[in-house]
């Protein structure tokens, strides 16, 4: 300590010189303390609760946390200082709030695994729901596979060139008024609630079609209102992180602007975009409502064209069985939900993949 | 490497006009004007179609809760309760994830282990990941199991708080479960553009701090949080817009009724999206206009909060 500190605190001084080896007012709570202290608080609301026979893992945790913050911040004050106290006492409530995210997620995962496991075979996986009825231990869920990727396949088809292609506008052409309009309603784009966009469809196919027409192109359109904005967003980071050196040193070799973008810019950014398609497409495979309206959500027959009929996805099949509410039910639900976050997660950690191993090596 | 705008600074040197230039560049301004059309195409939809029920609506659309409008007949409809159960949902959602989502940011940028920062991001990240219905799923077969216990409790202590009032939902389908799981549906959205901000907190605003004698919180409070402000506030209402339009996790979760109530831990509330998902599949009459109006009111509510969080972003761009 220095001399500001000694003017300011001469009692702290004091008592340090009095106790020169023990932890003394002013001092400092050894390194070890915070986890030691955890560990000695959870032994102790463990026993506690064993003998109030209140025994609950979420109860001892919490009041393990609880405990622990109320323990480091009173010694923190008597040893070291408020500031100190109130220091620790923030270190603990920032490690609760990441482990309050983590409670969702690792339960979450896990009972759709234990729930999802039980009927999650290849029966499951080959078979629609044709000629079950809602009670019958039978049935799966092939059709609402075969109809998630049928449909997201379309939105990808529709979203992937319109958004790359407005991407490279924004990038390379885009200027003054028209780029800010689009960059402004592309942001606004990507906070349509994606029932709004279901019920866009649902009121274009009215004016085309006429009240009732449900299919599976109409479910993919809606889909694709919900991703153009994203593969935008993504496109768009990406070509701008492709160094303007390339684009110069290939104008002055006298490529045209076009072929510039399209053999140079793109190549260079490729990796980074498909990544970002492969986010786009996790996000939308998901989406529930927008289908519920658009593509139906009775279907029970395999239904692969997408002109002809209501087609079944795996997020109405999970929605539409829960509905009926059956013991069953919720089993095919849960089946279901696992199918469908297996192939998030593929599409999640194949396009981290990419981004990893085919980015451009920085120089 | 360079981040200036190519789009000012690499000029096609003037010349000849080569016809693949022109296909190219007015194809790529074709798919950004086709956005705008498809935007302005879905504002203009849906005020076609929900202008026939509005037209034969006997009630006052905005002031009324009850929804009767699958007849030819004199249809009274009107989006109060909805929009009130909508905008609580939200808010519920709002006020639980945004201190937890500013936290879980700290934690990642200023308090982890350097080397495994990235990966507990990543974690968070995968939040985002989880689509909706599973949500809605894992909220109505495990949440709400382990709520309604809590909330007993809550309302044998609590009761006297106006929002905790009972008779408690034995169930648990309240809007307080549906407001839970927006919140942990919206907290990766309010983590992710905290963590942005926090990540570009100048380093020598933060050394100063600590070099004056700051403790880390210190330093968090007087660098960290007033540069990042703007930021925290534009994730908040990004999260807010998500949670507004969100329809499964409260379709699935909440067990609904028509009327403007204040009691978390009552059944009862509906939002706007939750009614349409569950109400389209047997509209008839006046049914699809009448949704496609509420859609319409959640569209308009969704806008404003939206461009509203986008303009205090661009603001932060500004003077950052």
């Amino acid at each position: 300590m220095s001399a500001p500190t000694q003017l300011s605190e001469p009692i702290a001084e004091d008592a340090r010189m009095a106790a020169p080896n023990t932890l003394s007012l002013g001092g400092s709570l050894p390194r070890f303390t915070p986890p030691v202290t955890l560990a000695v608080l959870l032994l102790v609301s463990a026993g506690a609760l064993f003998l109030l026979d209140a025994w609950n893992p979420a109860v001892l945790v919490i009041v393990t946390a609880v405990a622990y913050m109320v323990v480091i911040t009173l010694a923190s004050v008597i040893v070291e200082n408020s500031r100190k106290a109130k220091d620790r006492l923030v270190t603990a409530v920032v490690y609760v709030c990441f482990g309050i995210a983590m409670v969702p997620l690792v339960s979450l995962l896990w009972t759709v695994l234990a729930e999802g496991i039980v009927r999650l075979d290849g029966y499951f996986l080959s078979v629609s729901m044709n000629g079950v009825t809602p009670s019958m231990d039978a049935g799966g869920a092939y059709h609402a596979v075969l109809g998630t990727l049928v449909i997201t396949g379309i939105a990808a088809l529709i979203s992937v060139p319109i958004g790359l292609m407005t991407a490279i506008y924004l990038v390379e052409y885009g200027r003054g008024r028209l780029k800010t309009a689009i960059t402004f309603f592309v942001d606004v784009m990507t906070g349509i609630p994606s029932i709004v966009a279901g019920l866009f469809v649902v009121a274009l196919w009215i004016m085309i079609f006429g009240p009732g027409e449900t299919n599976g192109l109409a479910g993919a359109i809606s889909l694709s209102v919900l991703m153009i904005p994203v593969v935008v967003r993504s496109c768009e980071e990406m070509l701008r992180l492709v160094p303007n050196e390339l684009r110069e040193a290939s104008y002055a070799l006298g490529v045209p602007k076009w072929l510039t973008v399209l053999k140079v810019v793109l190549p260079t950014a490729i990796a980074g975009i498909t990544t970002g398609i492969m986010l786009a497409l996790a996000r939308v495979i998901g989406e529930t409502a927008p289908l519920i309206l658009t593509a139906g959500s009775s279907a029970v027959a395999i239904n692969a064209n997408p002109v002809e009929g209501q087609m079944m996805s795996l997020p109405v099949f999970i929605y539409s069985q829960v509905r009926m509410g059956g013991a069953i039910n919720y089993e095919r639900a849960w089946a279901a939900a696992l199918t469908l976050i297996a192939i998030v997660m593929l599409l999640f950690f194949v396009a981290r993949l990419v981004s990893r191993f085919f980015a451009p090596k920085a120089r | 490497m360079t981040t200036t705008d190519p789009s000012t600074t690499a000029h096609v040197p003037r010349g000849k006009r080569r016809i693949g230039d022109v296909v190219f560049a007015n194809s790529a301004r074709g798919s950004g004007i086709l956005i705008l059309v498809i935007l302005a195409g879905v504002a203009a939809f849906l005020v076609a179609q929900s202008f026939d029920s509005l037209t034969a609506n006997t009630a006052n659309f905005l002031t009324t809760s009850e929804w009767d409008a699958n007849t030819r007949e004199a249809p009274a409809f009107g989006v109060l309760a909805l929009a009130f159960g909508t905008v609580l949902g939200a808010a519920i959602a709002l006020v639980l994830a945004t201190p937890v989502a500013i936290g879980i940011a700290l934690f990642i940028v200023y308090y982890a282990p350097r080397r495994i920062a990235a990966v507990l991001g990543y974690l968070v990240d995968l939040l985002a990941a989880i689509p909706s219905v599973v949500y809605g799923l894992w909220g109505i077969g495990w949440l709400v199991v382990q709520l309604a216990p809590f909330y007993t409790w809550l309302e044998t202590y609590f009761g006297w708080f106006p929002l905790f009032a009972g008779p408690v939902s034995t169930t648990g389908r309240t809007m307080l479960s549906a407001g839970i799981v927006l919140a942990v549906m919206i907290l990766p959205i309010i983590t992710a553009m905290s963590r942005d901000v926090f990540l570009q907190v100048p380093q020598s605003h933060r050394e100063a701090a600590l070099a004056l004698g700051a403790t880390r919180w210190e330093m968090i409070r007087m660098a960290v949080i007033p540069f990042g402000r703007p930021g925290i506030i534009g994730g908040a209402m990004l999260g807010l817009g998500r949670a507004l339009g969100e329809t499964m996790a409260v379709a699935m979760i909440l067990s609904p009724s028509l009327v403007v109530s204040w009691f978390l831990l009552q059944s009862g509330n509906q939002t706007i999206a939750a009614h349409i998902a569950l109400q389209y599949p047997e509209a008839t009459g006046y049914g699809v206009s009448a949704l496609i109006a509420a859609g319409l009111v959640l569209f308009a509510i969704t806008l404003l909060v939206n461009m509203a969080a986008r303009f205090v972003v661009s603001r932060r761009k500004e003077f950052a």
